[in-house]
This record gives C-alpha cells, structure tokens and sequence, in this order.
C-alpha cells in the first residue's frame, strides 16, 4: 500500500500528474484511488489530489498521518499538507515559491526561511528540486508536475521505476508534448539524483 | 472484460451510454459538471447545455415522453431550480427510462450551502440510489434505468463530490441498443390538472409501497456479516471510509435510500449487539430507522457539518486519534482569487473605489467578496442579484440605488437573472445591472452558454444578443464597455449609476484563459519611480506582490492586462510592449 498526496496551486497540474501516477500503477497490475480537488482550481487556490496504490482498497482518500510521499510543487503547499505525512515519510518538492496574495495583506507573514526549516524539522528524506530551472531547460512553465514525478521516482518507497512513468506520459498525453515531457520527466529524476537543491 | 480508471462523474456518462442513453441536458455546476462534458464525447448521445436546471429538466422530461433514455445532471443547488417540474414528472411517470443526477457537496468545495438532496427524494417520492465509487457510479446508473422503466418513475441518482471526483478502475461493458419507444397521446397520465393528478398520486403511493418492498431485496444493497458487535448502516463514500477503518464491522450498505429497505434492517439490527448510522449531512436515514422502534446511534456522534473522514469514524468507533503533525507555522491561506488578467477584476476595483452596495451573484466574481477588492454586500444564489438590490430600494429608497449595482456573469444573467430584470424594468426601480459577459461559464471549467456562439458539442450555434434582449425587457439605458477600458468603464458606471431609471452596463472582454488575443508579455516595475504607496495591490492581481518596499510584478504570472498601469498614480508601471508593436 502506498498513499501519496500531491499539493500544489491550481493550475500547475497536480490532477495530470495523479492520473500519470494512477495510469503507471495501473500497468504494473495494481489497484489505484485518487481524490481529486476540480471547479475552482484554475483560480489559483490550494489543490490536493489524493493517490493510494496497492491491493484491496478503499477509501479514495490518504489518511493523516500515513502518507509515504508528498509531492509539492511549492513550498508552502508542501508544508500544509505536513499533518498527512506519516513518520518516515518522504517529501519531494519544487524550490519555487508562489507568494499567495494574501501574503501581502496587512499583518500577514509569510516567511520562506521558516518553511523549509519546519519541512526540515519534521521530514528527514527531502529532495528539493529546482523546477524553475528543469522548466527553463524544457522552455514551458507546464512541465513542473511532470518534473517532480521524475524525481520521486528515484524513491524506493514508490515502487514505481522512470520506465513506468514514460510509458504513463506516452499513453495519457497527446503524441506532440511527449519530447518535452518526457525531458521534463527525465530532468527531473536526473536531479534528483545528483541531489541537487536550491537551497 | 476492460479496466479503466475513471472519476465517478466520467464513469456515469460511461454508464449512460452502456445503458443505450440517448439524451442528456445539463446547466453546469461543480461537482456535476463533467458528466454531460463526458456525455457530450460519445456520438450516439446528444448532450446539450441548458440555460438553467429547470429547462434541463423539462427537455429531458420531454424526451423521456418521447421515448429515449435520458439524464439530467446537476449539483445539489441546481435542484432547488428545477424542483417545479421534479414534482410533478413524479407524478406523470415515464415513457423512456429518466435519470436525475444531484451531486451534492457535503464540506462546501464550491458551493453556498451543504444541503441534502436525498430529502428531495422523500418530498417528491422519488427513489434515490447512492453509489460510492466509480463501479458503482456505473452500475447504478444502469440500474436507475430499469427501475425507472419497471417502476415507471423517474429515480435520483445522488453523487457527493467525494464520489464524482474520485477516480477508480471500472469495468466498462458495451453499448445496449435502446431502441426507440412508441409515442402515445395520453393525458391522464402526462397533463396534470387536478383531475388526473389526484389518480395519479394513487398511482405514486402504490409505486412508493412497491419500491420500498423491490429494495429489500435489491441488489445495489449489501450485508456483510462477521463476529463484531458493531454493526454499522451506511450509504456512499461512507461505506469506503467505513471498509477502510474498521473492516471487522458488521456492514448494512445502502445502495437505494429513499425508500428504505425495512426488513433488510429489521435483519441486520436484530443480529448486532451496537448498531451505528454514519451518514454525512442530515439524519436521512436515521430519522426512519429510529421512527422503526430500532436503536440506533448516528447524529448524536457524528457531526452534521462538512465532510464525515475516515478519522472521524476511527475517532467515534475505535477511539483512535490520528497522530498527525501539528505544530506547523501559521502560513496564510492560499483561497482561489481571480486571474491575473481576469476582466472582471477592474469592475470590482472600481465599485470599491466608488463605495457602491453591491448585490452579488455566483461566479468567478464572486471572489471579489475577499480582500483586498472586498466589494460584495450579498450573495444568495444563481439570479439573485437583481432581485436583491431591487428590495434593497424598495427598503432603502430611490436614492439608495443610485450608489447600488447588481453585477453578474451572462451565464448567470441566462441562468435566471433575466428574469430579476424585467421584473426591475416592469416595478420601475432604478437598479444599474453589470454584466460582466466573458463569452464562457467559466467557474465550472469553461463550457459554453448561449451567449458564446457555440454549443456543447463545440458546434457553432447562435449567439444571444445580450444588448437587443435587455433592450427588449424594457432597459432605455445600456452601454456596452471593454472592462480594460478604465476610464471608459468608470464614465459608464457613473452615467449609469445617475440615471434615474433601470440600467445596464454590459462589460465585454473574453475570459483570460480564453483570449487569444492577449498581450502575455509582462510589465514592469521602474524600481525609481516606485514609491512604495501599495496602490497597485488593491486590485487584488495574484501577478503583483511587494519585493522589499517596491511594488513587483511576477513575469510568469503577469499577462499584460495594463489595469495596473492604469491606476498607478506615479507611473512607475511600464507596458514593455510599444503601443505601436500590437495590432
């Protein structure tokens, strides 16, 4: 059984990137639920999706406190889907912050240096990807989910290898954004194994 | 036979199809919305927006009339729209198998209020059949077609968001062949004047008291018997929850819960020593179980408000408290705003700027209730923002309306705000109306309406002229505005606003997500000329935040809308983009 939560701002993906998951699970023979967040989620707010993997299973949500992997594709997301994460768990997550608006409200704080000091605090296996970086190199802002995925294939815990996820992306995405995601995918992992942070 | 991972919603348009469905009718709302998008995708079914639930409704009754298979799908609220005809197709029956889908949002996702479409059920004598995943959401709606023909009645089929938008592997079947049913004239059964309909509500009475004995032993219900004491009745996503936490209960599924199976739970409570009722929202099927003489704990443990999850159950049945990390900084939350681009964000910088009252409605716009734009007095429902600021003067007096709109998207204004209208033109107040017409519906994921020129399928179709229609409902002062106009936006508010008279300002600029003709090349901030004054953020744009005490504008985020520029009061906003270099 494996439970992961993928959080991120609408439009960045997160519902893509679970079916992706979802699909690479499929083809191993597993049995896969997710729990999606769609409407608003273009308008920019907070968005989880919810995706366990294994056998004889139930509810489409994770639970807190059980899940083996959060994907962030922004910090601060990451990090309020903290109380999902169970103990041992792993956390992958995009370097680049997206202020939320109401950052700059009167009497907000919104402070980058204590976010990853509490991700750090209470995660001990965190790949922090530079996204920006992998999406510059592909040249589109979209490919961000599909990095992410690439590196938290590198993890043991997700039973699922890059081979799977390429033939994932190949099967749900139109035939002309297979190159760019498929780098996408691969840079990500790359990444990821080099270790290389933003930090 | 096929395996596919499909969302509850795509596999009742799946099922739909399977079940020789050949009609479906839809006004979009989440979490609904994308069985008729679905739907629309197979060529043997015609799947048309409506403007309104209640149209929806009696086209699909007309079609049920006529013969065919046929769906009507919408979200909890849209339901209270199209009561009227739910009522009384109760009593006429069917011709073709009729399928009403009500998805609810138990936790408010996106919606004003967490109603329990199953009362709907019980009020107009309707069975309900609840599924509670993605298989389900299939085979159920194949079974709510033979009920509704064997049983000739049209049967609720209730989502809640958990089971729309949850996705899940479902063996997918091919397509029966329904083939087309006779046309007969018959007015006792389809014209409901009282003399037939006082026959016909025999007719319901008899079909209720048959449909309650057909569900003891249908198969959408469930026992699953072990050597717990606990035993435990449940419908929907709950029973997931439930197999989840606690999958040594005794479990009474419920897969029909309007009217109950009575001996089924006469059964099951006689065999368990602690029985439970979990069900989210209101004591649906509590309220009659307890009305049977049957003990049974439900409301008293659980909570009648949002979502029920699977911790709530371990919390109440196994005692256990998630040991989940709590102490995390206090981030700030991160709710849905507007686009940056969106057009209708200047309407709203300027109500505030003008200090208007301002009568809401649902939408994307409907955002702009948050800080900093904060320019909404009232939200009820879809339409409701005429009607409201025409009481606000009837309370308040002429004077009041003159520093009051209504505002509103053209699918809304479609939906049921024309009707607000004519009766603002026919009463004679002086309401200004703005309609803020992005050519899309766009908070449910952008399907189009007749205003945008397209229907469904995507097929061009005529395109309503807004202007002409509120002309036509008796508005003499109407102007149409580019919303990225400011200073010709602000003149026709203000001549609007003076006229002592019904008005409307129709703002039109297509949804940002849809323009193709958008700049996309970002702005800048000239760092020297910026004087830290924090105007800019009032606009609310998620592109425009503070980088030390200067204004800045995030490149990836901006898509050159210039509201900006416009209100800056130093200039320091350039438009990189020469004015001569865009067509």
């Amino acid at each position: 059984m494996l439970n992961l939560i993928l959080a991120g701002v609408g439009g960045q993906g997160t519902v893509l990137a679970s079916k992706l998951l979802a699909q690479a699970a499929i083809n191993r023979g597993l049995d896969v639920r997710t729990a999606e967040t769609i409407g608003m989620a273009q308008r920019g707010g907070s968005v989880t999706s919810h995706v366990r993997i294994g056998q004889d299973l139930y509810s489409p949500l994770v639970a807190l406190d059980t899940a083996d992997i959060i994907l962030g594709m922004e910090p601060s997301e990451a990090l309020r889907c903290l109380p999902y994460l169970k103990k041992g768990g792993s956390i992958v997550v995009s370097s680049k912050f997206i202020k939320p608006f109401t950052a700059s409200l009167p009497g907000s704080t919104y402070e980058e240096n204590l976010i990853w000091q509490c991700l750090g605090d209470h995660c001990k296996n965190i790949s922090v990807i530079d996204g920006g970086k992998i999406c510059d190199a592909c040249g589109s802002t979209k490919v961000l989910n599909i990095a992410l995925l690439g590196a938290a294939s590198n993890l043991r815990q997700l039973n699922l290898t890059l081979v799977d996820l390429e033939k994932a992306v190949q099967e749900i995405l139109p035939q002309k954004i297979h190159s760019i995601n498929l780098q996408a995918l691969n840079l990500g992992a790359q990444s990821a194994r080099k270790g290389e942070t933003a930090l | 036979m096929n395996e596919v991972l499909l969302t509850g919603n795509e596999a009742i348009a799946r099922g739909f199809w399977e079940a020789g469905g050949r009609f479906v009718s839809a006004y979009p709302g989440t979490p609904s919305t994308e069985i008729t998008e679905n739907a629309a995708k197979y060529a043997e079914i015609i799947a048309e927006w409506a403007p309104n639930e209640k149209v929806a409704m009696e086209a699909v009754i007309g079609a049920s009339i006529g013969g065919v298979r046929t769906l009507v799908a919408m979200k909890h609220v849209g339901l209270n729209v199209a009561a009227d005809p739910l009522f009384t197709v109760a009593y006429t029956g069917v011709n073709g198998g009729l399928v009403i889908v009500s998805a609810d949002d138990p936790g408010m996702h996106s919606s004003q209020n967490e109603q329990d479409n199953r009362y709907y059920g019980r009020a107009a004598k309707v069975p309900v059949l609840e599924p509670s995943d993605s298989q389900e959401a299939l085979d159920f709606t194949k079974e709510a077609f033979t009920i509704s023909e064997a049983f000739d009645t049209p049967v609720i089929l209730r989502l809640t968001t958990r089971v729309a938008h949850s996705q899940s592997l479902v063996k997918v079947g091919d397509r029966l062949e329904f083939a087309l049913k006779e046309y007969h004239k018959d007015p006792a059964k389809y014209v409901m004047i009282p003399a037939n309909a006082r026959r016909r509500h025999v007719v319901v009475e008899k079909r209720l008291a048959d449909l309650q004995k057909y569900n003891n032993t249908s198969v959408s219900n469930q026992v699953e018997y072990t050597r717990s004491d606990i035993g435990i009745i449940c419908s929907g996503i709950i029973y997931q929850y439930v197999k989840e936490v606690i999958p040594e209960a005794n479990i009474l599924k419920i897969g029909m819960s309007f009217p109950l199976p009575e001996d089924l739970i006469r059964e099951f409570a006689s065999k368990v020593k602690e029985l439970y009722v979990i069900e989210e929202l209101e004591p649906f099927m509590e309220e009659k179980i307890k009305s049977m003489g049957i003990a049974v704990k439900g409301r008293e443990v659980f909570s009648p408000l949002g979502e029920i999850f699977p911790a709530n159950i371990a919390r109440v049945l196994l005692g256990e408290k998630a040991d989940a990390i709590q102490e995390t900084p206090d981030i700030p939350g991160r709710p849905p705003v507007m686009c940056a681009g969106c057009p209708h964000r200047a309407v709203f910088y300027l109500f505030n700027k003008l200090k208007l009252t301002v009568s809401g409605d649902i939408g994307c716009y409907t955002l702009a209730c948050l800080p900093p734009l904060s320019s909404i007095d009232t939200t009820i429902c879809m339409g409701a923002s005429i009607g409201v600021a025409h009481g606000l003067e009837k309370a308040q007096g002429r004077e009041f309306s003159h520093k009051t709109v209504a505002v509103l998207g053209e699918s809304t204004f479609i939906h049921s705000g024309i009707t607000g209208l004519i009766n603002v033109a026919y009463n004679q107040s002086a309401v200004t109306t703005v309609i803020l017409d992005n050519r899309i519906t766009a908070m449910t994921g952008h399907q189009h309406n007749p205003a945008s020129g397209f229907n469904a399928k995507g097929e061009p179709a005529p395109a309503l002229d807004l202007p002409k229609l509120v002309k036509a409902c008796g508005i003499e002062h109407v102007a149409v505005v580019d919303p990225f106009n400011l200073p010709a936006l602000e003149n026709a508010l203000k001549e609007a606003m003076s006229f002592d008279g019904p008005s409307v300002i129709i703002t039109k600029r297509p949804c940002i997500l849809l323009d193709k003709k958008k700049q996309d090349t970002p702005f800048k901030v000239d760092e020297d000329a910026c004087i830290g004054c924090k105007i800019c953020l009032r606009i609310g744009c998620p592109a425009l935040g503070l980088r030390g005490k200067k204004a800045f504008i995030e490149p990836s985020q901006c898509v050159g809308c210039g509201l900006c520029e416009n209100i800056c009061p130093r200039g320091a906003i350039q438009n990189p983009v020469q004015k001569g270099d865009i067509q």
